[in-house]
């Protein structure tokens, strides 16, 4: 462009730096678009793929929601069990995908003394310190879930002696044990019902694996699904440390409409306050 | 024969490497093996060695994992070498999504998709997206995103571990690669691709053009799954700078004139040469 432009070949290139601009800003716009609504899918997706879906993890692992964040999906757990327990997540098995889980009642966790699935673990997903006790490794205190009696199936609950979900466990007289009851139907038997201890139950499967019913009726689940939960405010007088937790209690006061008066006042009052 | 062997020397290389290194892992699980455990996402070499997949961990701390030491050292571990040979080796010589995608681009090529799809309607600058994206998401969901949809987890995993479904992500991906956008998947979305362009910028192993020898015959741009690494072809000797080149050697193997090899940069010389170029650009 050696010659001098005249005022038209200006005009032209204001106008192209215009619409190139105009291009520019149209085609961020879209890139932003197309991003943002890729993104509200993707999460979208990923909410629900790792919504709670009543999965039983390893031996040693953290919390669900620390658990997703933290396991890299590698299968070195799954490597190193022996039984060929554990699982890695297929597309298609409905459970967070490529994080390890077993089937109890296909094949349950046969709570191996060394525990190889734990120390193989590279991200921390499965603790170590969690199953150790005084330096050695401890399945006893596994926590994979815990079993629950549906007592309307279980033959037991019936009067039909079993006991193979007792004998199944490998801490028995500890996570299980046998209730004796007199059976008042025939009035010359006794019910010996199986009842799982939570505290003592490491959700290993065994028993659901043993059960003879069809579909099992002793089952695991995970813990926080198994059980209930009392809330602080509840308190067992009767016990010497959980009434240590009143010590450090607050008192919480509501004032409303009502509570303004004294009770008698307010009954005696027009109760228009009532509605 | 000795032709042949020169046509297709690195692609045996690398379908060697990436085959083998699955049959390892394959190995691993099914007899015991104990070479190489685990998966691409993380693996123990040796029984000792850990390897991990270093934008994997990215997005777990950015979802805010406390890691182990062991995923640590093995993602440092990948980093640096993928910081020395260029990262997008692990594109053409590991990654099992490359037999699928090179498979479509090949039977692309074969039945002339590209005759009546000659436009390109995507950028390749899309990864680049979908890797912040994948961060982003990683930070406001608290898990690492793209390890819940990645078809590369998929197959690597299905491989080891039992496909399920997962066959179907490569069948889509082959589908979309064949019909949709030529070389869509590995040369324009894939998050995994961008995050190794990204580690891979300053490697030490590259693609050198002697200008000199070329009779731009143009074999090399046909078979590169990223052409826009090669705009020197036929104008200028440098090395093929941008670590969106996946360090296939196909366009070494291609070239009938040996313009094109390995090359070893000289880092202060291309350093210059680079930031030369983005001016003229
Ligand atoms: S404790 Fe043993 S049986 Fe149970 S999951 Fe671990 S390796 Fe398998
Ligand atoms: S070894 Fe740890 S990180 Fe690997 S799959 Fe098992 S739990 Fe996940
Ligand atoms: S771009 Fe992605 S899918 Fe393609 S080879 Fe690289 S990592 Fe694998
Ligand atoms: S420039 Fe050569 S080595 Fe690099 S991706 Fe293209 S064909 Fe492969």
């Amino acid at each position: 462009m050696a010659s001098y432009p005249n005022e038209d070949h200006l005009y032209e290139m204001k106008n192209k730096t215009q619409s190139d601009r105009r291009k520019f800003i149209l085609n961020m716009a879209r890139g932003v678009g197309i991003t943002a609504l890729g993104g509200f899918i993707w999460s979208a997706y990923v909410d629900e793929v790792t919504a709670s879906q009543l999965t039983l993890r390893p031996p040693g692992a953290i919390n669900e929601v620390d658990f997703l964040k933290t396991c890299i999906k590698c299968g070195l757990c799954v490597e190193a069990c022996p039984y060929d327990t554990l699982l890695l997540a297929k597309p298609g098995d409905n459970k967070p995908l490529g994080t390890p889980y077993f089937i109890p009642r296909d094949i349950p966790c046969y709570m191996c003394p060394d525990i190889p699935c734990v120390p193989v673990c590279p991200t921390g997903a499965l603790d170590e310190q969690s199953v150790t006790t005084d330096g050695k490794l401890d399945i006893n205190i596994a926590d994979m879930g815990l079993a629950v009696i549906d007592r309307e199936t279980c033959i037991a609950f019936w009067g039909i002696q079993c006991d193979a979900c007792y004998r199944a466990c490998p801490i028995l007289g500890h996570a299980i044990t046998v209730e004796y009851n007199k059976n008042e139907r025939t009035g010359k038997h006794a019910y010996l019902t199986p009842l799982v201890h939570a505290d003592a139950c490491t959700g290993c499967g065994l028993c659901e694996k043993a059960c003879v019913t069809e579909k099992a009726s002793i089952f695991v689940l995970p813990r926080e699904v198994a059980m209930g939960e009392a809330g602080s405010y509840y308190i067992k007088g009767w016990d010497k440390a959980d009434e240590k937790r009143l010590e450090d209690a607050s008192e919480i006061k509501t004032t409303t409409e009502i509570s303004k008066e004294t009770a008698m006042d307010s009954l005696n009052s027009d109760s228009e306050d009532l509605y | 024969m000795n032709t042949i062997w020169n046509k297709y020397r690195y692609l045996l290389f690398r379908r060697t490497t990436q085959i083998g290194l699955l049959f390892l892992y394959f190995g691993a699980n099914a007899w015991g093996w104990t070479i190489l455990m685990g998966n691409l996402s993380s693996s123990v070499l040796f029984n000792i060695v850990p390897l991990s997949d270093p934008y994997a961990v990215l997005q777990m701390i950015i979802a805010g994992a406390a890691l182990a030491t062991d995923v640590l050292i093995g993602a440092l571990i990948i980093t640096m070498f993928y910081l020395v040979v260029g990262g997008r080796a692990f594109c053409s010589w590991v990654c099992p999504i490359n037999l699928v995608t090179d498979a479509a681009a090949m039977l692309r090529r074969k039945i002339g998709v590209d005759n009546f799809a000659k436009r390109q309607p995507a950028s390749r600058n899309i990864r680049y997206w979908v890797l912040g994206l994948s961060l982003l998401i990683s930070f406001a969901m608290g898990v690492a995103a793209f390890e819940f949809i990645s078809p590369i987890s998929m197959v690597h995993r299905g491989v080891i571990f039992g496909f399920g479904f997962g066959w179907a992500a490569m069948f889509i991906i082959f589908l979309f690669d064949l019909l949709v956008l030529k070389n869509g998947w590995c040369g324009h979305v894939c998050p995994l691709g961008g995050f190794y362009s990204l580690v891979g910028k300053n490697s030490l192993v590259r693609v050198h053009h002697s200008e000199e020898n070329c009779t731009l015959c143009m074999k090399c741009k046909v078979v590169c799954p990223e052409q826009q690494v090669l705009y020197m072809i036929g104008k200028e000797s440098i090395p093929v700078l941008s670590a969106e080149c996946t360090n296939c050697a196909r366009c070494i193997e291609v070239c009938d004139d040996d313009a094109l090899g390995f090359s070893i940069r000289k880092l202060v010389n291309d350093k210059k040469r680079e930031s030369n170029n983005e001016n003229n650009d």
